[in-house]
C-alpha cells in the first residue's frame, strides 16, 4: 500500500445560486462540476483553462474557502471538512494572484507575514526568529521587514505572499495565478523561488494558471478545466506532446511562442463564449468544439482511459 | 516604398514632482506596419502613446524635437486642432475594455457618436455603419448588439466593440495599448488576428504596446524595446529576435518560458532586482544596476549605436558581444 496522494479530489462539485431577488428564478451556476483528480505528495500539479472554468473555485474548494456541494477532498487521505481551520491552515496555504490586493497595506511585512504563527498560538520571540529566517529564504532583505506592503514592488511582493504561505511549513501549497500581476523578468524569479522551495522543502504545489508555457515549465501533470469539468488530464511532456481533447489543442495553439514570423494561429473556437449559468447539453464543448459531431450536441461523453491521460471526448 | 505616417522624435514627458516617464524617445510608424513598443510596467510606453495623443493627464508636460502625424505637425496643434485627429484620423483602444466604454449609452450610441461628431454623419447612417464594423470584427447579430450596454458583454466582444468604434471614421493610425492582455489566450488570438486582418485590408498603420514578447514575435515590423523611459534597442522584429544585441533585451528573451527551452524545474533566466526610479538629471546608463556586463563607464554617456542600419542600440557594448559572458 503506497502513501495517501497529497491531495486527492472524488467527484468534488461546487454550484453556486444566483439571483435570488424577489422575481428572479435562482440560476444555478455549476462552478465546478464533478472532478476527480490526485497529486502525489512533492508533485506540482497544473490547472489550465479560460476565465469561468472553474480553477479559481476549485482553488478556494482545495484551500477550505468554500465548503464542496458534493464530493470529497482528502488532505494526506483525511477529509478536509473534518479539520478544524487551524488544521487546515498548518497544512495548507494560498498564494494568490495579485500581491497587490492579498497583503493588508496597513501592516507591517513583519506582521503580515507573522500573523498566521500569532494566530497558531506561537509567541513573540518565536515569530520574530522565525519572520526573520522566512524573509531571507524567499530573497528578501532584513530591513524589509518594518515596511508597508505600498513600499514594495509587485515582485517584492509576491515573495512576501510567498514567505506567509510557508511560515507555518505547510505541505501543500495552492498558487493561483501567482505569476499573471507580474512583469516577465519579475515573473522568472519567482518561479525560479518557486521551484527551489518546493524541492528544498518537499512541498506539493497545486499551480492555477492560464499561461501554459509557464504550467509546463514548471508542473509535472496538467488539468485541462472547461467549464467546471476536467476534460483532459496527464503528464505535462505527454499533454504537450500530444494533446488529444479538441480543447486542449486549441489552447496550445493559443500560446504565442516569442518566435518572428509564425503569425496569429486561427484557435478555431468560433466566436461563442461559454456561461458556466447555461451549459450546453450533451459535450459542454460542443457550441466551440472545430470537429463537433450530431453525437456531441446529446451524449454526454465519459472519461477515458488512454493511453496514461484521461480525456472525456466522444472523438478522442 | 513604405512613407513615415508618425514621426517622433525625442519625446520628453515630465511628471510633476521630478519624475521624468520619458527621456527622449524616437519611433516611426510607416504605413500598413506595426511598429511595437515592448518593456515592463513603468517603462514609458503607455505614457509615449498618450502623449502622441494628447492625452496626458493635468500635470504633465510633453516637449519633443519633432512629432508629426502625416505631415501635420502635432506639436503645433491646439486642442480643437488635437480633436479633430484623435478617433478620425488617429484612434487608440486600451486594455480594459470595461472602463474605456460608457456604461450609461448603449453600444451603438456611443459608436455613432464617433463618425456624426467627426463626419457629420447622420443617425441612421452612423448606426450601418457600426452594424456594418461589428460584423466586420466578427460580431454575429449586431443589430441586437448595438442595442445593448457595455456590461451585457464579455470581455472578448467589448474590446471587439473598441476594436470597430475605433475603426468608424477609417483611422490612418490605430494605437492599441496592451489591447489583449485581460483576456483569455484562446480570445487574445482571435482579437490579433482581427488587428492582422484589418490591417492587410485596410492598411493601418498599428503602434502595439504590449509586454508579451510572444506577440512582439508574432505581430512586430519594427519592435522598439524601452527600458526607464528610453528606447533602449530598436530593430525589424526578424532581426531583434535573431540578434538582440542591448543587454536587457537578451534578458527579457531569456526570462520567457517557451516549450521545449528551459527543462522543467531547470532556472529560468531572469534579471535581478527591479526597474529603477530616474531622477531628473539623471546620467548614464538605467539598467546599469542590473547588468551582468555593468562599467564604471556606465555611468557615463552611453553612445547610440547601430548594429546594422535599422538596427539601433543604447549601450556601449560591442554589437557581437559574446553571450556566454552574461552568465
Amino acid at each position: 500500500m503506497t502513501a495517501a496522494p497529497a491531495i486527492e479530489a472524488r467527484d468534488v462539485a461546487k454550484i453556486f445560486r444566483q439571483g435570488t431577488g424577489m422575481f428572479s428564478a435562482a440560476r444555478h451556476v455549476r462552478a465546478v462540476d464533478g472532478v476527480s483528480f490526485a497529486v502525489p505528495a512533492g508533485g506540482c500539479f497544473g490547472i489550465v483553462g479560460e476565465s469561468g472554468c472553474g480553477k479559481s473555485t476549485l482553488a478556494r474548494l482545495i484551500l477550505g474557502l468554500y465548503p464542496a456541494t458534493s464530493g470529497d477532498i482528502l488532505v494526506d487521505g483525511r477529509r478536509l471538512a473534518d479539520m478544524g481551520r487551524r488544521e487546515r491552515a498548518r497544512l495548507i496555504q494560498p498564494v494568490f494572484q495579485d500581491p497587490f490586493s492579498s497583503l493588508n497595506p496597513r501592516r507591517r511585512i513583519r506582521d503580515i507575514v507573522g500573523l498566521p504563527l500569532a494566530a497558531q498560538g506561537v509567541g513573540g520571540a518565536e515569530i520574530t526568529s522565525r519572520v526573520a529566517a522566512m524573509l531571507e529564504r524567499v530573497g528578501l532583505s532584513a530591513e524589509m521587514a518594518g515596511r508597508l506592503p505600498a513600499q514594495l514592488s509587485g515582485g517584492q511582493r509576491q515573495r512576501v505572499a510567498i514567505a506567509r504561505a510557508l511560515i507555518l511549513r505547510p505541505r501543500i501549497v495552492v498558487c493561483d495565478e501567482p505569476t499573471s500581476a507580474l512583469d516577465v523578468s519579475v515573473q522568472a524569479q519567482i518561479l525560479n523561488l518557486l521551484a527551489e522551495l518546493r524541492r528544498d522543502l518537499g512541498l506539493t504545489l497545486l499551480f492555477i494558471s492560464h499561461n501554459l508555457a509557464v504550467v509546463e515549465h514548471i508542473c509535472d501533470e496538467v488539468a485541462v478545466m472547461y467549464l467546471g469539468r476536467v476534460v483532459e488530464h496527464a503528464e505535462t511532456d505527454a499533454l504537450f506532446r500530444a494533446p488529444a481533447h479538441p480543447y486542449t489543442r486549441a489552447l496550445l495553439a493559443s500560446v504565442l511562442t516569442p518566435e518572428p514570423g509564425r503569425g496569429i494561429p486561427d484557435v478555431g473556437l468560433g466566436d461563442t463564449y461559454p456561461d458556466p449559468a447555461n451549459i450546453p447539453p450533451g459535450c459542454r464543448f460542443h457550441p466551440r468544439c472545430p470537429i463537433a459531431v450530431d453525437a456531441c450536441r446529446t451524449q454526454v461523453p465519459q472519461p477515458r482511459v488512454l493511453s496514461g491521460r484521461t480525456v472525456e471526448c466522444l472523438l478522442a | 516604398m513604405s512613407e513615415t505616417l508618425l514621426d517622433v522624435q525625442g519625446l520628453r514627458v515630465r511628471f510633476g514632482g521630478g519624475t521624468e516617464a520619458v527621456r527622449g524617445v524616437s519611433l516611426a510608424v510607416d504605413r500598413g506596419e506595426t511598429h511595437c513598443l515592448v518593456g515592463e510596467s513603468g517603462c514609458g510606453k503607455s505614457v509615449s502613446a498618450l502623449a502622441v495623443m494628447t492625452l496626458l493627464a493635468r500635470g504633465a508636460t510633453r516637449s519633443a524635437e519633432r512629432m508629426a502625424f502625416a505631415g501635420t505637425d502635432l506639436l503645433g496643434l491646439d486642442e480643437r486642432g488635437m480633436a479633430k485627429l484623435r478617433g478620425n484620423r488617429m484612434a487608440m483602444i486600451f486594455q480594459e475594455p470595461m472602463t474605456s466604454l460608457n456604461p450609461a449609452y448603449t453600444v451603438g450610441s456611443q459608436m455613432a457618436e464617433v463618425m456624426r461628431r467627426h463626419r457629420g454623419a447622420s443617425r441612421r447612417a452612423a448606426l450601418d455603419r457600426a452594424a456594418a464594423l461589428l460584423g466586420r470584427v466578427g460580431i454575429t447579430a449586431p443589430g441586437m448588439r448595438l442595442a445593448q450596454y457595455p456590461h451585457q458583454l464579455s470581455g472578448g466582444l467589448r474590446q471587439r466593440v473598441m476594436i470597430a468604434m475605433a475603426l468608424m471614421c477609417d483611422p490612418e493610425l490605430l494605437i492599441a495599448d496592451e489591447p489583449t492582455t485581460a483576456l483569455d489566450v484562446t480570445v487574445q488570438a482571435q482579437i490579433l488576428r482581427l488587428l492582422l486582418e484589418l490591417q492587410r485590408e485596410l492598411g493601418l498603420a498599428i503602434l502595439l504596446i504590449t509586454h508579451d514578447l510572444g506577440i512582439v514575435a508574432r505581430m512586430a515590423h519594427r519592435v522598439s524595446v524601452m527600458y526607464a523611459g528610453q528606447v533602449v534597442e530598436s530593430a525589424p522584429a526578424a532581426d531583434l529576435f535573431a540578434a538582440p544585441t542591448h543587454p536587457y533585451t537578451r534578458g527579457l528573451l531569456d526570462c520567457v518560458p517557451a516549450p521545449g527551452k528551459v527543462a522543467r524545474g531547470a532556472q529560468l533566466g531572469s534579471i535581478p532586482g527591479t526597474v529603477p526610479r530616474i531622477p531628473l538629471g539623471f546620467t548614464g546608463c538605467a539598467f546599469r544596476d542590473r547588468c551582468a556586463q555593468a562599467m564604471p563607464e556606465c555611468s557615463g554617456d552611453i553612445p547610440a549605436q547601430t548594429r546594422i542600419p535599422g538596427h539601433r542600440y543604447l549601450c556601449r557594448l560591442p554589437a557581437g558581444w559574446p553571450r556566454d559572458a552574461a552568465a
